[in-house]
């Protein structure tokens, strides 16, 4: 089984979000960046896949030099190969285009990418990539298991789960649940040795057409104090949250 | 032409966001100089979606749809799309409603903009607002398709009457086998709990409560108030309550009227996730908890004694104003 994994390079979670040339870019100035945690939860499932069913996984991501530090860190979880389409990724449709080059070139069978980035919260790659390479598709995905040619995943609902079967070629956008917090990996030294000898291919981008952009951005306004409320006085948290916030 | 909305219904019965997305459609139609056609997939008296300003609802009734699928719903809206000549199609963010949009822009060769928080600052170029870097910033997005779809934030908008005469046509899309090659098995939904996708108010429990076993009055606070429960990061990997619980960046988000956190000491990360939400209440016996910086209303306490005397006086305060 060829598994591709795609990945976002994204703030930390902890990063300050600012904005620069007049709030028309995110300012990366000082920011730590790292593999977006929905990519991570499926690269590590990837790994299982890869440990228990002898899959191979590589990873790729849509975007210039400067993420090539965390498809490193991919390698050193413990991907095979790594890929890197040389193009900035400015829209979801413009990745998914060049991602499904990606996966048609490598006749992958499974493609898991995460549910959303944490950055710009599109949710929209996973589901595009599918439909351009005409595979099956399931979204929010919290437990994959693959047996031959077919997948049986659990898909996350409003309010529960639901069980889903389909048959490869597969996307999946997987997050949390796909494995634990505690099964993620801190790649060890000799991961971090082996990831720079590993294959890092930069491949030219197709044309891909931009459909939508992000023309500026902005902070939410700042927000008031908090109005404090005596721990022996709760009659008048209950009065605020009934007249003032209307909120019961 | 006509602005299109996808009315998600479950049960035969519209949920809250449909009703929403058809508000927030008959705002774009208004702006457009258009009117509002709703989609409505097996759900019973569809003639409600008027007094929201949907002037035509399109109905299907199709057994084959009774359980969800992202596939042939999106190609049935897709043909929807295409005999209304739709230019604007709205969405809700529910999870379906997400699973399906990106089908959905593939089949209609249109651009999409998620999480969008108002009406279109401008139709031409179509530019919309939306949230990003998980509720941190705004982004404003222009889409430069011919046709848009519009993924409006759950509670952004709010429901506005608007009534309307509406029709109903029903409608039979032509769905083919590739569009029910994902099979649902099985389906597993606590029926009698509020999810935190539906609900109003959402009580929330962190690290504070220091153990399982005192999530008691955490489900008793959120039973007064109708209110789903939900919980902080450390809470879910600590294996004190389900991941279904867990609300924050990499959780659930969070766009409800009222959020209580007890306990939570507000990471950024869980700040960001529920920063959606239009009142935040935070309970805390440790006053430099950054919670009390993001929260509206705060009490400096210790939890074992706040909660249950605020479920008491909630209690005397519902019977009162019942």
């Amino acid at each position: 089984m060829k598994i591709l994994v795609c990945i976002s390079h994204v703030p930390d979670t902890t990063s300050k979000i600012n904005f620069t040339e007049g709030d028309s870019q995110f300012d990366k100035n000082g920011v730590q960046f790292v593999i977006n945690p929905n990519d991570e939860f499926g690269l590590t499932r990837a790994m299982w896949f890869k440990e228990k069913q002898g899959a191979s996984v590589d990873v790729v991501t849509v975007g210039e030099a400067d993420v090539e530090p965390t498809l490193r860190k991919a390698l050193a979880i413990g991907a095979d190969n790594a890929i890197r389409v040389n193009t900035p990724a400015t829209d979801s449709f413009q990745v998914a285009k060049e991602l499904a080059k990606v996966v048609e070139d490598g006749s992958y069978d499974l493609v898991i990418a995460g549910r959303e980035s944490i950055d710009y919260n599109g949710g929209m790659v996973p589901g595009m990539l599918a439909k351009l390479i005409k595979a099956n598709f399931i979204n929010t995905c919290v437990g994959l298991e693959i047996e031959g040619d077919k997948a049986t995943a659990t898909r996350e609902i409003d309010g529960g789960k639901e069980t889903l079967s389909a048959n490869l070629p597969l996307v999946i956008g997987g997050q949390k649940g796909l494995v634990e917090e505690s099964d993620l990996k801190i790649p060890n030294m000799r991961g971090i040795m082996m990831a720079r000898k590993k294959p890092l291919n930069v491949v030219d981008p197709v044309d891909a057409d931009k459909r939508s952009e992000a023309v500026k951005f902005e902070k939410p306004a700042p927000k008031g104090d908090v109005k404090l409320v005596d721990a022996d006085n709760l009659d008048e948290l209950i009065d605020l949250l009934h007249n003032d916030a209307k909120a019961i | 032409m006509s602005v299109l909305v996808y009315t998600e219904s479950e049960n035969g019965k519209f949920k809250k966001a449909a009703f929403e997305a058809a508000s927030y459609a008959k705002g774009i139609a208004d702006a457009l100089g258009s009117s509002v056609t709703a989609v409505s997939f097996n759900a019973e008296n569809t003639s409600e979606l008027g007094k929201y300003g949907v002037s035509k609802v399109l109905e299907i009734s199709n057994d084959k749809l009774s359980k969800f699928n992202a596939d042939a719903y999106a190609d049935a809206l897709s043909q929807a799309a295409k005999k209304e000549d739709a230019k604007v199609v709205v969405l809700s963010q529910t999870a379906n409603d997400k699973y399906l949009a990106p089908i959905l822009a593939v089949n209609l060769e249109a651009g999409y903009a998620p999480n969008v928080v108002a009406l279109p600052e401008s139709t031409d170029p179509f530019t919309v607002k939306r949230t990003a870097f998980t509720n941190k910033a705004f982004n404003m997005t222009s889409i430069s398709t011919d046709v848009k779809i519009v993924g409006l934030a759950k509670n952004a908008f709010g429901l506005k009457e608007n009534e309307t005469e509406v029709s109903s046509e029903a409608f039979e899309p032509s769905l083919d086998e590739s569009d029910f090659s994902i099979n649902v098995e099985s389906v597993d939904k606590a029926t009698n709990k509020i999810t935190i996708a539906d609900a109003e108010i959402v009580v929330s429990g962190g690290r504070g409560l220091k153990g399982p076993e005192n999530w008691e009055m955490i489900e008793e606070l959120a039973d007064v108030l109708g209110a789903a429960t939900a919980c902080s990061k450390p809470v879910s990997d600590m294996g004190w309550r389900p991941h279904s619980e867990h609300v924050g960046q990499t959780g659930k988000p969070v766009a409800a009227n009222l959020y209580i956190a007890v306990g939570i000491s507000g990471a950024i990360q869980h700040l960001a996730g529920i920063n959606a939400s239009k009142n935040k209440v935070v309970i805390n016996n440790d006053p430099e908890a950054p919670f009390f910086k993001a929260a509206d209303y705060g009490v400096v306490g210790d939890a074992f004694e706040v909660v249950p005397k605020l479920i008491e006086k909630l209690k005397e305060f519902k019977a009162n104003n019942a």
